[in-house]
């Protein structure tokens, strides 16, 4: 068996019940968590220990094999769910001042938005391309490894709690228009504008285990890497890389970065503040 | 074995507090320092900036998947949970708030009690919630050292009174004697 850091003496009975729990999923579910952060899998299964009766992550683990609903609250437990629509509003400022001036001189764009959990910051972008009068020659490939995430990104239906917020953002992120314009709001939810999700296509595709989209001028993979380890950030951003086409831009999330990965070299800063990336040509 | 981090968590007024303590600091100090200091979600790295120019030892904000080195403070950035993994790197986070804030005081201090253990030195300062107090416990079971500010010396007493209700805490100290006592304890087992 391969070696890790753990050392023998090091794994408490909390590490190796979640090994042991990771690795049923595996051979059960087929989702491969081994590559995530690990304190960061810890947290999330702690947490979902937590809102059980169970007393330990072993006690839990029996239904984790017998109880598919089970496991797939867990599952969507160890996606990223905290979205919302313009989420850091300058990263889509600087999107609309800086990336836009060259995607209007290509006649089609392709866009992947890797992670999309429930769909927010795509619909988002599909607002600021619908802007910029490049909606209708672009393809937005929205992707998330969680389906019932998924599901609720196709609807496009929110809490209407959040439009103050989202408002706001929309504001902050330059906002040509009035919001209220994109959705419809009925009782306690707003339904986004359909003509939105014309040009998205929602796909079930996991980082960890799928392939390359090919020739994509524009990667949106915002907070996702964060939760992965060292390993599997490597793996991910060489996916993107090879999705890419020359020029193409990578855009992470305002705290991730290229710089304690292998691919460094491979992409040049574009936006740096905003952590916009651009595939170097002939590398 | 001698202690190999040190980690504070503080809200309100806690600029004034870190200054105190990290000002006391040598250049050299042994270990790194993970803080995480309540903040509005947008603001901007004055914190920082601040600090960095008033120590000796470097103070920066903390970078996913960086390895944290010794004489070096890094403090959570706005909006992000800070954790430590098991190889000494930085993890951000953007999950839910937990005591409704991000960064989390519990969320640092939880994740390098289980990673350094006996090896850890807990700080817990000024502030007006209860933030903290699970993280302190927690550095406690697992062998670390807990250090909390006089309640009677903190701005905001909330905060460390909180922790003395839910343990017994290893000290309890102005911000002066908190700076020397991290420097003590970082000599213990650090002498070659």
């Amino acid at each position: 068996m391969k070696q890790d850091y753990y050392t023998f003496h090091d794994m408490d009975d909390e590490e190796i019940e979640i090994r042991l729990l990771l690795e049923a999923i595996r051979l059960k579910y087929g989702y491969d968590f081994s590559g995530y952060s690990k304190v960061h899998i810890k947290r999330r299964i702690l947490r979902r220990l937590s809102l059980s009766d169970y007393k330990s992550v072993l006690d839990m683990l029996p239904q984790v094999l017998r109880d598919r609903a089970f496991f797939e609250s867990l599952l969507t437990e160890f996606s990223i769910n905290v979205t919302e629509m313009f989420r850091d509003p300058s990263f889509y400022k600087a999107f609309r001042r800086d990336v836009v001036p060259v995607l209007k001189t290509y006649p089609f764009i392709r866009i992947w938005h890797a992670g999309c959990s429930t769909g927010e910051e795509v619909y988002s972008m599909a607002i600021l391309l619908k802007e910029e009068g490049l909606y209708d020659r672009a393809q937005i490939y929205a992707t998330d490894f969680n389906e019932t995430v998924l599901q609720k990104a196709k609807e496009g239906i929110y809490p209407i709690h959040t439009v103050k917020d989202y408002t706001h953002n929309y504001q902050l992120a330059g906002g040509e228009a009035s919001f209220a314009d994109y959705y419809l709001a009925d009782y306690d939810s707003v339904i986004l504008d359909q003509s939105l999700r014309k040009r998205i296509i929602f796909a079930d595709h996991n980082l960890v285990t799928d392939g390359v989209f090919g020739e994509m001028n524009v990667v949106i993979c915002r907070n996702v890497l964060i939760y992965f380890g060292k390993e599997l950030q490597n793996r991910v951003i060489g996916l993107f890389y090879d999705s890419l086409c020359h020029g193409g831009f990578l855009c992470l999330g305002s705290k991730e970065s290229l710089k304690f990965t292998s691919r460094a070299e491979h992409f040049q800063s574009f936006a740096e503040n905003e952590k916009i990336f651009r595939k170097r040509f002939g590398v | 074995m001698g202690y190999e981090a040190v980690v504070i968590g503080t809200s309100t007024g806690g600029m004034n507090a870190l200054k105190k303590i990290l000002i006391q600091l040598p250049h050299d100090f042994p270990m790194p320092i993970m803080i995480v200091q309540h903040l509005s979600p947008h603001s901007d790295n004055y914190l920082v900036k601040y600090l960095e120019n008033l120590c000796r030892i470097s103070v920066v904000e903390a970078e996913e998947k960086e390895k944290a080195a010794a004489g070096v403070a890094y403090i959570a950035p706005p909006n992000y949970h800070l954790m430590v993994d098991h190889e000494g790197c930085l993890q951000l986070s953007i999950d839910e708030k937990v005591n409704y804030a991000r960064p989390a005081i519990d969320v640092l201090f939880e994740t390098a009690a289980d990673v350094y253990k006996d090896r850890l030195i807990g700080v817990l300062l000024t502030g007006a919630n209860s933030d903290g107090s699970k993280g302190m416990c927690r550095i406690k079971e697992k062998g670390g050292v807990t250090i909390v500010q006089d309640p009677e010396t903190a701005e905001a007493d909330a905060m460390p009174r909180a922790a003395l209700k839910a343990a017994v805490m290893d000290y309890r100290l102005s911000l002066d004697e908190i700076g020397k006592k991290i420097i003590e304890l970082a000599g213990e087992g650090n002498v070659k």
